[in-house]
């Protein structure tokens, strides 16, 4: 088992690291904390999927980042995303272990947003990450959360004040091209009292000479009667394991709304949980995947309902190539108390291979009564009577095989909200599906 | 352009599981020329047109199809779409994510061929003056591909197709079932317009009413998955006052299906699962 190798650094130079860049004393003492806990608890236990064999033992050095006044500075590929000459408002850019580049309008500023490095906001505003730095997701809840704890670097704070409603997406990337380098980001996002914002944040990466693991954190507290709408996309490559917590703490009146495209080369872990805490919140949550090649992924989405007259929705679409495996997890979870919720989840898994693997599981945990819940979950190959039905009008049957495997994906794809992104997701579906990009649009 | 295209099928034999349909077919359409093929239900109708198609459901035992002197039963689906033939398909399938305007453009494009493609602006103004036509909401358009239509928004969008692919034989598929009289009318309204020496139909239905609307210039009657009787326009009358009846007597036919499973019982309350 992997438990020992695991283990990259030892306490002191974390403690050192941290010392250095005068991180606040509670940050110092959670790192430590953090690295102890990792000694002692396991990894996750997933179903049907045995991450203790994945390839989890090189967590990657610290880097030191060397900031960009100018992102042209940084390289192109990180940047691919971008038009250079004409940048979001409000953008930042983590490159290898920290953020290298970050800017927020003088406008939102004004108004008392924070956009920053997770480092930044330490530094200015400790006493407030405090109140909410792995407290959605806590340390002590298996090894990759403590490990994350000890060893996070880089990420994003992004904070929307009271009453505060940001129209333009704030836009975060994330890129990695060293091969030595840490990729543990942590993302939080405070979303004060009725306050909106839409994040979107993309994950790349160059080709690595050595294996690395992604171990990444997103926070999201949503306070009453805010909306927050997260959408992010991962194109990472083979060389790297992709380990992701995502999870939203919903107030009452509050919503919160994910949107993810797994598109990596690696074996992959994603959890992303809607807390529904307050009465009347609500989340909504869509994911989509391609495997390809060996891929191995394990997804899972989860609402868990607390508050009354609480609202969940929950959407998976994978398409499977190859020798890929994919378990698919949607868990409605209704606490006793949670009177008048309703949790809805479909998944569902399309087969392009005899060789691929795909499971759909829905699981509905229900503790009250008065409450409605319902699953879907399907797994198939390509219908026949639709190929037949397109062909019947001229289309190819390799043209109507397309049409068919992006319209699959199509109703997750159109919900990203930035244009250039939902662009590049479906550039990155027709790479992972081994198209080539569409000439007729 | 300017042919009159022609459907030769000769002695078509086809089953679908083992059993044995359609049991020796022929018919010839020229262009120009409405056909109506009528008859009761089960008697081997639409396995004749998903056959002529090409689904893959149903296996052809014997016998020929031509369309302009070429070999349809050896052109994949696409292939024969291509070639001219058009199915007005009674039971058309929903296609999540794939707007009818992108499959539309998909279509018309793949009939064109390469390097013969519509510009987007020039697709658009068609397909607006066509939906106008048939009255459809041009909301439709953007919605996706037959999901959530109902039954006659569905065969609308069928006849919506034929419009804008201009086929060279159109097969439509008991069109008329579930449309009401003023959706049937439009429907039909749509079909006469594309009636022209380029074009031949072959139009099925077990009822008389859509022939009121769409003049047939020959009427065959098809049971136990073959033409027993076939007459001018004025067949169409006797049957709607007549029924079949009088054509089995005629013919000595007892049972005039094919291939029928034998009935199952279904127990109360039992729910179809859901798929």
């Amino acid at each position: 088992m992997s438990t020992q190798t695991i283990l990259p650094a030892d306490r002191d130079s974390v403690i050192e690291l941290s010392r250095s860049r005068q991180e606040p004393e509670w940050m110092t003492g959670l790192r430590a904390d953090g690295l102890d806990l990792a000694g002692k608890l396991e990894l996750p236990k997933l179903d049907k999927v045995r991450i203790d064999r994945w390839n989890l033992n090189f967590l990657g050095v610290h880097q030191a980042t060397r900031e960009v006044t100018d992102p042209r500075d940084l390289p192109e590929a990180a940047t691919r995303l971008l038009d250079t000459d004409a940048l979001p408002n409000n953008l930042l850019i983590h490159y290898n272990s920290g953020v290298a580049y970050s800017r927020l309008s003088p406008d939102l500023a004004s108004r008392g947003v924070i956009f920053c490095s997770m480092e930044q906001a330490l530094k200015d505003h400790g006493e407030l990450v405090r109140n909410y730095f792995m407290n959605i997701i806590k340390k002590e809840e298996n090894l990759l959360t403590a490990l994350h704890a000890g060893l996070w670097s880089g990420g994003a704070f992004l904070y929307i004040p009271r009453n505060v409603v940001i129209e333009e997406p704030v836009q975060a990337i994330f890129y990695i091209d060293d091969s030595q380098a840490r990729f543990a980001p942590h993302v939080l996002i405070v979303a004060e009292a009725n306050s909106a914002v839409t994040y979107v944040d993309t994950y790349g990466s160059g080709e690595l000479t050595n294996h690395l693991v992604k171990n990444a954190i997103t926070e999201v507290f949503v306070h009453p009667g805010a909306r927050v709408n997260f959408a992010s996309t991962l194109n990472l490559d083979k060389s790297i394991t992709d380990l992701s917590y995502r999870r939203g703490h919903v107030e009452n009146d509050g919503q919160i709304n994910w949107v993810i495209g797994e598109m990596n080369y690696g074996d992959s872990m994603s959890d992303t949980t809607s807390l529904l805490m307050g009465s009347g919140s609500s989340s909504d949550a869509k994911v989509i995947c391609v495997g390809s090649g060996e891929q191995k992924l394990s997804l899972t989405t989860r609402a868990v309902h607390f508050g009354k007259a609480t609202d969940s929705d929950m959407i998976t679409r994978a398409v499977m190539r190859d020798q890929s495996t994919a378990i698919i997890n949607g868990i409605t979870k209704i606490e006793k108390g949670a009177t008048g919720a309703n949790g809805q989840q479909t998944e569902k898994v399309l087969m392009l291979s005899p060789r691929a693997r795909g499971d759909a599981n829905p699981i509905l945990l229900i503790d009250e009564d008065d409450v409605k819940a319902g699953h879907a979950a399907s797994v198939g190959q390509v219908n026949a009577d639709q190929l037949y039905y397109l062909m019947s009008r001229g289309i190819s049957r390799e043209q109507a095989m397309k049409l068919i495997i992006y319209g699959f994906l199509a109703p997750v794809v159109s919900e990203i909200p930035i244009s250039r992104i939902q662009e590049q997701l479906q550039d990155l579906v027709e790479r992972k599906l081994g198209h080539e990009r569409r000439a007729n649009s | 352009m300017g042919n009159q295209p022609r459907l030769v099928i000769d002695g078509l034999r086809a089953s679908v599981e083992g059993k044995e349909i359609l049991q020796g077919v022929s018919l010839d359409v020229k262009g120009g020329e409405v056909h109506a093929i009528m008859g009761p239900n089960g008697t081997g109708k639409s396995t004749l047109a998903s056959a002529i198609m090409g689904h893959p459901k149903y296996e052809i035992t014997g016998g020929s199809v031509t369309l302009d002197g070429e070999d349809v039963l050896s052109m994949a689906v696409d292939e024969r779409a291509r070639a001219g033939l058009f199915l007005a398909m009674q039971y058309p399938s929903e296609i999540t994510g794939v707007t009818n305007a992108d499959f539309l453009r998909s279509a018309i494009n793949a009939r064109r061929g390469e390097g013969n493609e519509l510009s987007l602006i020039r697709f658009i103004r068609l397909m607006e003056a066509k939906m106008k036509t048939l009255e459809m909401d041009p909301a439709f358009a953007h919605r996706y591909l037959n999901e959530g239509f109902s039954g006659g928004e569905k065969k609308r969008n069928e006849i919506l197709q034929m419009m804008l692919l201009e086929p060279k034989l159109v097969i439509l598929d008991e069109i008329d079932s579930g449309l009401d009289i003023d959706a049937m009318r439009i429907v039909a309204a749509g079909v006469n317009e594309l009636r022209s020496e380029e074009r031949g139909f072959l139009i099925i239905t077990h009822y008389q009413r859509l022939l009121t609307y769409i003049k047939p210039d020959v009427v065959h009657v098809m049971m136990r998955g073959a033409i027993v009787k076939s007459g001018g326009p004025e067949l169409v009358e006797r049957l709607e006052s007549e029924g079949y009846d009088w054509v089995k007597e005629e013919l000595g036919i007892e049972d005039e299906t094919v291939g029928k499973e034998p009935e199952v019982k279904m127990p109360m309350n039992t729910i179809a699962p859901r798929h």
